[in-house]
């Protein structure tokens, strides 16, 4: 049986209050009021598709074998490089070995369940044990668009195979028309749209109902079977609407989560789908469908194993862990959007050395140190010589990841000096439990949110961008476990 | 067996040139100006010196690299000039060459000069950081603020103190260093600043205000060493010894190791220990007559009174509010304003602390002199708590 084995969900923490976008530019386009409902999901400015993959990938492989996985494919319209492989440095991240074949999938909405189709045959030909496949967008939009108001960034992961599997993969259908609604050229910054009413008549409301009448006819299956039929569609009324089309009631049909996210480009039918199987049931017959140039439908159905998934943060989770950010220009300031003075300070030059990346690739990229084989002590980085004083044994060390320890404040402070796009610079000593301390920059937060003590976690995010040479810097930063939205 | 530096060296003549924000001239000039007031000190001729050390820290601004920029402003006469870098102890580090230089016989007479010029960058602070290096790529976006305003958090956890009561500490430390460089006309910083002024100023990093930062300074300052048995030759009196050289270097515990707890400095603990051995002090709080510590940031100059076993661990607060530390107290620190009011080229630091020794030993310290000094201390910290270059150097009276 092939299916999908985990799944794993990732949405930043700061949701944009939609009334904030209308208080700052409703003068300008009181149009924008029909969508402004809810909040929509804000990256943080050291968050883009990578470090988003990077969550829902971490989220997705609790409590599995990593060792089992043969295959990483990344999907976005957002990939940080147009030619470095996206999916390698995910696969490094996380991590794992490297006899991998890693992809990306880009330049569509759907290519997130282009990929999962893609995962799920070569697992289905015995070509691979397991692969993990994950989607995740942040788009770019500009200032007072009605994309503004319905995009979302988030990610989605899913680890599929042919062994433990919580849903079974039934199979596939896509369909292709390049039906450009919207597109966004090799070199262009954001979307370009065509006329609304056009791309709800003659895309949502046509192509859904031939992919879904499709995918049942290849499954042999009745609209009736479906319990839960997954689906995004930015405009409310065709989503809402599309049951009916399809003869399906509207209780088979998740919301788009406009409210909550906003639509997360490739990552949506992976954020939709994970937040269904958080509370699907064994027997239960999941349609996923991603739109896009045409579209791809999947039909799964839960088994039993569902239940023995160990617990994950999730995209219920993440929903939960929300900080509702109303000030408008600090949206601007994160995308770019506006050009601030930053001082003479964020001058210094951040080229990156890529002989050190490669030679440091397990640190930087996978935040991974050493442990001492003749004291036991856990160190970071891992160097030569062993760094506790009593031990000093040379070449002792083995590999030891960082990133799932428990670990707490030692030492912190916010720092209004250096150069930030959201200051204080939070940052000081985090101390692992088990062992290894560093000194990490903190993000997530403010300062009332840490204190000495403080239980911290591990998140690989963007640590700079180098304008110049167009190249995304990565490093690991600590967030505080726990922060209630005050 | 190793014997130490204690009386080996003797300090002849020093300079110091104006701190603080030298618009009007080069680091060459501000290198000339200290010279010129060491020569005249030491009462020797320029041909005399044998060989030289130049400190500098910061090379994108200053005079880069090598030790060519001191032999071209002083026209030395192509002697052996070395330049040495190690952070904010940079200048006791040029010191350091220059003394055990003579110390080891090789030469008779020796320079040692610290360098910085710090007001070139077009902003305000240390330059900002950046460069390629496997650091660069790991560690956070840091400043000196920051770094170094970890140590409260820290503390505080320690000992339990409030937010606000390390703040009253703390702002009483820079208060002190205010009142002390209100008395220097060769100070970057000369103004009385109040405690409520102090208290109320814009927090730099959390929780170091305005007042708990250093100045930024350019700066030069130098000083001409011999052996007590040459400076005598020359007719010295009342000679200045160096009782005690030392120096600590982190290596990696602190910043990796679980054992630290980020509330003090483990190489300011040490490297204390060890100069008083050399110096042959037993109780340093009764012995050590005043100190020139680095106050880059109050935090900075609080818990090193505890590394340099002044106070008593966790005393340094009430100690300080005691006014242990003012003009009038038991260990006058900062006597000349400090980094705080005297002002921070890091080069020239170590040095221009150790001229506001000299002179305090000399009886040349104008209005700021304290009666009858024996031991005056100076200490220098580069880098971060976490990881750091400590010098502790002692000088008093050569009673040899």
């Amino acid at each position: 049986m092939v299916g999908i084995v985990s799944f794993g969900g990732y949405v930043p923490r700061l949701r944009l209050d939609r009334k904030a976008i209308m208080q700052s530019m409703g003068w300008f386009a009181p149009q924008l009021g029909g969508s402004a409902q809810g909040e929509r999901s804000m990256s943080n400015w050291d968050e883009d598709a990578l470090t988003m993959a990077v969550a829902a990938g971490r989220d997705c492989l609790v409590g599995q074998d990593k060792s089992k996985i043969d295959a990483v494919y990344m999907a976005s319209t957002t990939m940080p490089f147009s030619d470095r492989d996206n999916a390698g440095v995910l696969k490094a991240a996380l991590n794992l070995h490297d006899q991998i074949t890693c992809a990306d999938f880009a330049t569509t909405m759907k290519s997130g369940t282009t990929a999962l189709i893609t995962a799920l045959e070569s697992a289905k030909g015995g070509e691979k044990g397991q692969i993990l496949v994950a989607a995740a967008d942040n788009r770019r939009t500009k200032s007072a668009s009605v994309q503004e108001m319905w995009y979302g960034d988030g990610a989605g992961a899913l680890l599929v195979g042919g062994e433990n599997v919580i849903a079974e993969f039934l199979g596939s259908f896509s369909l292709s028309y390049d039906f450009v609604d919207h597109y966004r050229g090799a070199t262009s910054k954001f979307d370009y749209n065509w006329e609304e009413r056009w791309i709800r008549d003659e895309g949502y409301s046509k192509i859904y109902p031939e992919l879904i009448a499709g995918i049942l006819d290849k499954t042999d299956m009745n609209i009736k079977d479906v319990t839960r039929l997954i689906y995004p569609c930015v405009f409310e009324r065709v989503h809402s609407a599309l049951p009916k089309m399809v003869g399906a009631s509207p209780a088979q049909v998740p919301g788009n989560m406009h409210t909550e996210t906003g639509e997360c480009g490739t990552a949506h039918p992976f954020v939709m789908l994970n937040r269904e199987l958080e509370t699907a049931r064994p027997g239960d017959v999941l349609l996923v469908a991603g739109y896009g140039q045409g579209g791809d439908a999947l039909m799964f159905r839960v088994t039993d194993r569902i239940n023995s998934l160990p617990e994950r943060m999730g995209v219920s989770g993440c929903l939960a862990r929300k900080k509702v950010e109303k000030t408008y220009t600090k949206w601007l300031q994160f995308n770019e959007l506006i050009e601030t003075e930053m001082g003479a300070r964020a001058e210094v030059s951040n080229r990156t050395g890529l002989s050190i990346l490669w030679r440091e690739r397990k640190l930087i990229l996978g935040f991974v140190g050493g442990r001492c084989k003749a004291c036991g002590t856990p160190q970071i980085p891992s160097d030569r010589i062993c760094v506790n004083p009593r031990c000093g044994a040379i070449d002792s060390q083995e590999e030891y990841e960082f990133a799932d320890r428990p670990a707490k404040i030692l030492t912190f402070t916010g720092d209004n000096l250096a150069a930030s796009l959201d200051p204080p610079s939070i940052y000081g000593i985090v101390q692992f439990d088990e062992g290894g301390r560093m000194m990490m920059e903190f993000t997530d937060c403010t300062l009332d949110d840490v204190e000495v003590g403080v239980p911290m976690r591990p998140v690989f995010r963007k640590k700079y961008y180098d304008k110049e040479r167009g190249f995304t810097g990565y490093f690991w930063k600590a967030i505080p476990l726990a922060v209630k939205e005050k | 067996m190793a014997t130490g530096i204690r009386d080996k060296v003797a300090i002849i003549g020093m300079g110091c040139s104006k701190f603080g924000e030298r618009w009007d001239v080069g680091s060459e000039e501000m290198i000339v100006e200290a010279f010129i007031e060491c020569l005249a000190d030491a009462g020797i001729e320029k041909k005399d010196i044998q060989a030289a050390w130049l400190g500098t820290c910061v090379d994108r601004v200053n005079v880069g690299s090598t030790a060519i920029p001191l032999a071209k402003a002083l026209r030395l006469q192509n002697i052996p000039v070395t330049r040495v870098e190690n952070a904010c102890a940079t200048g006791t580090e040029a010191f350091r060459g220059a003394c055990y230089a003579v110390a080891s016989g090789a030469y008779d007479i020796c320079l040692a000069q610290g360098q910085e010029k710090l007001k070139d960058t077009g902003y305000g602070g240390l330059p900002a950081g950046g460069g390629e290096t496997k650091g660069s790529m790991i560690s956070p976006n840091t400043t000196a603020p920051g770094n170094f305003a970890q140590l409260a958090s820290a503390y505080r956890a320690t000992y339990g103190f409030s937010r606000d009561e390390l703040k009253r500490a703390l702002a009483h430390v820079s208060w002190k260093s205010h009142m002390n460089g209100a008395k220097n006309p060769k100070a970057h910083l000369q103004r009385e600043v109040s405690i409520e002024t102090i208290l109320n100023a814009p927090i730099i990093a959390d929780p170091l205000g305005l007042f708990d930062c250093c100045g930024v300074s350019d700066g030069s300052a130098c000083a001409i060493v011999t052996t007590p048995e040459i400076a005598k030759k020359l007719g010295k009196k009342d000679l200045v010894s160096v009782k005690a050289l030392q120096i600590s270097v982190s290596n990696g515990y602190e910043s990796a190791f679980n054992e630290w707890k980020g509330d003090h400095f483990v190489t300011a603990d040490l490297a204390a220990d060890r100069a008083y051995a050399e110096a042959g002090i037993k109780n340093p709080r009764e012995e050590i007559s005043m100190m020139e510590v680095h106050d880059c940031f109050s935090i900075t100059e609080l818990v090193t009174m505890e590394d340099l076993k002044i106070s008593a661990r966790g005393g340094a607060v009430k100690d300080v509010m005691d006014g242990f530390y003012d003009l009038d107290g038991k260990v006058p620190c900062q006597v000349d304003g400090g980094l705080k009011c005297f002002g921070h080229p890091i080069g020239a630091s170590g040095l221009r602390m150790l001229y506001e020794m000299y002179l305090q030993l000399h009886g040349r310290a104008g209005k700021r002199q304290l009666p009858n000094p024996r031991f005056g201390l100076t200490h220098n910290l580069g880098g971060s708590p976490r990881e750091n270059v400590c010098s502790v150097a002692i000088v008093g009276r050569y009673e040899g």
